[in-house]
């Protein structure tokens, strides 16, 4: 593969995704690098009903489809890829990877993403699909009649708790505040619902079982009791972090670690561009994304036609 | 029938696994649905399929009957999470693991149990 672009993307949602049609299809020679799976957060939804043109479809065929054409303008796509080193400053910008390539190109365009939060607690990891899931969708069938805590407080946590009592004989939701950040309809609907209890104002400190989750304890923050919960599985919405670790130094980041853009996507390094779930913006939606990235290859396509001039 | 849509090839049924994993030295079998926990790892699986050719990578419906035969698996007992991924050698379950898993994760697993 040669190893000079004229534009770099880092990521392959649906803002890079997009962002490499727009440019491949404007005759930039494109390259999508991407550490994760093709499709980003993108892929988590299981039915998308709300973009335009499209009736209803799935993540991955959207995400898929929109591979498709960005490959089909010819735009080359590496995914699973870990990068260790970047050079934005310079003109030319470069990208190093882990198997010791190196790609360069005159712009870049930065779409990494968010992924869920964890917990970051002993026995997370060492109960993840034994017990411990961040998707109920998948997973919630495997807990019939089972007694299982949902984390979180948000949109996500109180929807799926009330999905999950679809199959668990009770739903615990644990939550840190005294109120939740969910919308008003999602807390009535979760609050009205006789499987589920809430457990405010606490936090899960350790997961604990023989080879399958047994039980989750839980601290109570105002008075510091801790407390076992006998729960067999335990789901995880605690929101998502922008996948900005590498690029921290790099460009301007804000106090979330998102990366700050003007309406153009514009970095603070010129030619560097940013879209999608990891810049600062209030609604992170596959339309937002969508748009994000085509302003961003838009911008890029202008960036190099001034600098060639 | 196909359940999937992945770029992997798709087993159908209990007897053509049986024949896959004893034509082949080592198969990887995801088993899974078309779910957030389970696109990352046919996505992996992939990009492995371009650069290992000792492995035989397939994908399996959980939700298609045959697929008893991972989802009963002993290797697979007490999991809870999709999707269910086996690692066969020489006809035999080398490893089997639950849930998500990343690229590292994976090809350590290539590379430590089928080698």
């Amino acid at each position: 593969m040669n190893d000079t672009f004229d534009v770099m993307i880092i990521g392959a949602g649906a803002a890079g995704l997009t962002a490499g049609i727009y440019t491949s299809r404007a005759r930039l020679s494109t390259l999508i690098l991407n550490e994760g799976a093709v499709g980003g957060q993108m892929v988590l939804t299981n039915e998308v009903a709300n973009y335009p043109g499209v009736e209803t479809t799935n993540g991955y065929v959207l995400a898929n489809t929109m591979k498709k054409q960005a490959k089909s303008f010819g735009c080359k796509i590496k995914s699973n890829v870990k990068i260790t080193k970047y050079n934005l400053k310079d003109d030319v910008k470069e990208v190093e990877l882990e198997d010791g390539r190196s790609f360069k190109a005159k712009s870049v365009i930065l779409t990494p993403g968010g992924r869920p939060r964890s917990l970051n607690i002993p026995g997370e990891d060492q109960f993840k699909g034994t017990g411990i899931s961040y998707c109920a969708t998948c997973d919630g069938d495997f807990f019939r009649d089972k007694e299982i805590a949902v984390i979180g407080g948000g949109n996500s946590a109180l929807e799926e708790a009330v999905t999950l009592t679809n199959f668990a004989s009770k739903v615990t939701v644990v939550h840190q505040f005294d109120h939740f950040q969910a919308f008003k309809h999602a807390v009535e609907e979760a609050q009205k619902n006789p499987k589920i209890e809430f457990l405010m104002q606490s936090e899960p400190r350790e997961f604990a079982g023989n080879g399958q989750l047994q039980n989750l304890t839980v601290e109570h923050l105002p008075s510091g009791e801790k407390k076992k919960l006998d729960v067999e599985g335990t789901f995880i919405f605690i929101g998502y972090l922008p996948n900005t670790e590498t690029l921290s130094g790099m460009v301007e980041l804000n106090e979330r670690n998102e990366i700050v853009v003007d309406r153009d996507m514009k970095t603070n390094i010129p030619g560097v561009f940013a879209a999608g779930d990891s810049i600062n913006k209030r609604y992170r939606q596959i339309t937002t994304a969508t748009a994000e990235g085509t302003i961003a290859a838009l911008s890029a396509g202008e960036y190099i036609r001034q600098t060639m001039e | 029938m196909k359940m999937l849509q992945t770029g992997i090839k798709e087993i159908e049924s209990a007897d053509e696994l049986q024949k896959v994993i004893s034509e082949n030295e080592n198969v990887m079998v995801c088993c899974g649905r078309m779910g957030p926990m389970c696109i990352p790892v046919y996505d992996a699986m992939e990009e492995l399929e371009e650069d290992r050719e000792d492995v035989k990578f397939y994908s399996m419906a959980f939700d298609n009957p045959e697929a008893h035969v991972i989802r009963n698996a002993p290797e697979a007992q007490g999991f809870m999470g999709l999707p269910f991924t086996m690692y066969y050698k020489n006809g035999n379950v080398a490893h089997a693991t639950s849930s998500i898993q990343s690229m590292d994760q994976i090809t350590s697993v290539l590379d430590n149990k089928l080698n």
